[in-house]
């Protein structure tokens, strides 16, 4: 195996992404708090302008779009509070990305048994 | 004097907490999960630890990505779970034991470990999900804890081979403290699984149930995979196996398999349970 590169579909959360994704992990770290997280809910843009996400992230953020909150240097532990806003858990996230329905992504897993 | 008294590995994700919270356990997706834990639950009745060593990674509670340590120790004298943001109910504090955190500190360092101390720190899932489906339903702890942290968020990560060393030092370090105490060490997290990308679900069963067979004897073997051989065969979580390595260096050479179990889908990830007792 060629240790340098990942596998299909993956990438590292690493000192690059971590950089370019600052601003949007910070957002999501605050989310922690029950009050932030009404008061996203109250109005998102201006939310996200406050804590200074560039144009790429907020409009991944409007449109909910996990494939490319991660481009956008997301790390999947701080998105899964801002998912859990919008009522999403990890199977939801994962169907997403993987561009399946809930229940055929959850079908999937249920086959990693056999 | 301190004695190790055995070591558990256990998966951590919030999705048994949750279950455990709208009393699921006893449904079909989760009965076989939660039934592989009885038995543990009883060698813990009989064993009577009296402080967990409870080796995992915080995932955004306490630690932002603003500074993130590699290793991290707790050193105070109660640890609180909070809000995490999606709905995990709140469980009690748990007592630390802030003179033992303090030992293992400075024997840690003399032996070139330094650790980041926290005489402050929140505990999130990956510490509570693991005490709470070892002691359910209850607020009263029966254990002091000591939480270690071991960065699985943010690359570059410590090796496996760090983590195994990390561990026997850890090990040799408690049973130096001088006082009468019978200690558990939990490896928590894992195993395969990846959240995020379009590889999103993966999970691989066969490699599960090598680090499974390996961790017991030859957990050498483990440690000398890298991170990213890792990440290619267990997900971009699957690293977690790291905080296993912690809690199986701690044992020391000599262990016995008591107990383990594989259960496979646990929400996104392949489930391992896995009780050591150290040997003579």
């Amino acid at each position: 195996m060629d240790d340098r590169i990942e596998p299909w579909g993956t990438t590292l959360f690493d000192g690059r992404a971590a950089r370019r994704g600052f601003a949007l992990n910070k957002m999501c770290f605050s989310f922690n708090d029950a009050a932030n997280r009404d008061e996203f809910r109250r109005d998102e843009d201006a939310y996200c302008r406050r804590y200074g996400l560039d144009e790429r992230q907020r409009a991944a953020v409007r449109d909910r779009d996990v494939l490319a909150m991660l481009e956008a240097g997301g790390n999947i532990y701080y998105l899964a509070k801002l998912a859990g806003i919008f009522g999403l858990g990890v199977q939801d996230i994962g169907a997403q990305q993987t561009g399946m329905s809930v229940d055929a992504f959850r079908a999937r897993l249920l086959g990693a048994g056999g | 004097m301190a004695r190790i008294i055995g070591g558990i590995g256990t998966s951590h994700i919030p999705a048994i907490g949750l279950a455990m919270a709208r009393h699921q356990c006893a449904d079909p997706y989760w009965k076989d999960f939660f039934d592989a834990y009885a038995p543990v639950r009883r060698w813990l009745a009989d064993a009577r630890p009296t402080v967990a060593v409870v080796v995992y990674n915080d995932h955004g509670l306490n630690f932002f990505l603003d500074k993130m340590p590699a290793f991290a120790i707790g050193a105070a004298p109660e640890y609180r779970n909070t809000d995490e943001g999606w709905g995990l109910p709140t469980l009690a504090s748990f007592p630390g034991d802030a003179e033992l955190s303090w030992h293992l500190i400075e024997a840690l360092a003399a032996a070139d470990f330094d650790l980041t101390t926290c005489q402050e720190m929140l505990v999130d899932h990956g510490f509570v999900v693991p005490m709470q489906l070892l002691w359910p339903n209850t607020s009263d702890w029966p254990v002091r804890t000591i939480p270690i942290h071991v960065n699985t968020v943010q690359h570059p990560l410590p090796s496996p081979a760090r983590c195994l060393r990390f561990g026997e030092t850890l090990g040799r370090a408690i049973e130096a403290w001088p006082r009468d105490e019978r200690v558990l060490v939990l490896g928590t997290g894992g195993l395969s699984h990846q959240l995020d990308g379009r590889r999103a679900g993966f999970i691989n069963k066969p490699f599960d149930l090598y680090c499974l067979d390996k961790i017991v004897h030859q957990p050498e073997q483990l440690a000398s995979l890298t991170i990213r051989e890792l990440v290619a065969q267990a997900g971009t979580q699957g690293p977690e196996l790291i905080q296993w390595l912690v809690m199986r260096g701690a044992l020391g050479a000599h262990v016995r398999q008591l107990q383990r179990n594989y259960h496979v889908p646990v929400s996104n990830t392949g489930s391992g349970l896995l009780l050591l007792e150290k040997a003579a």
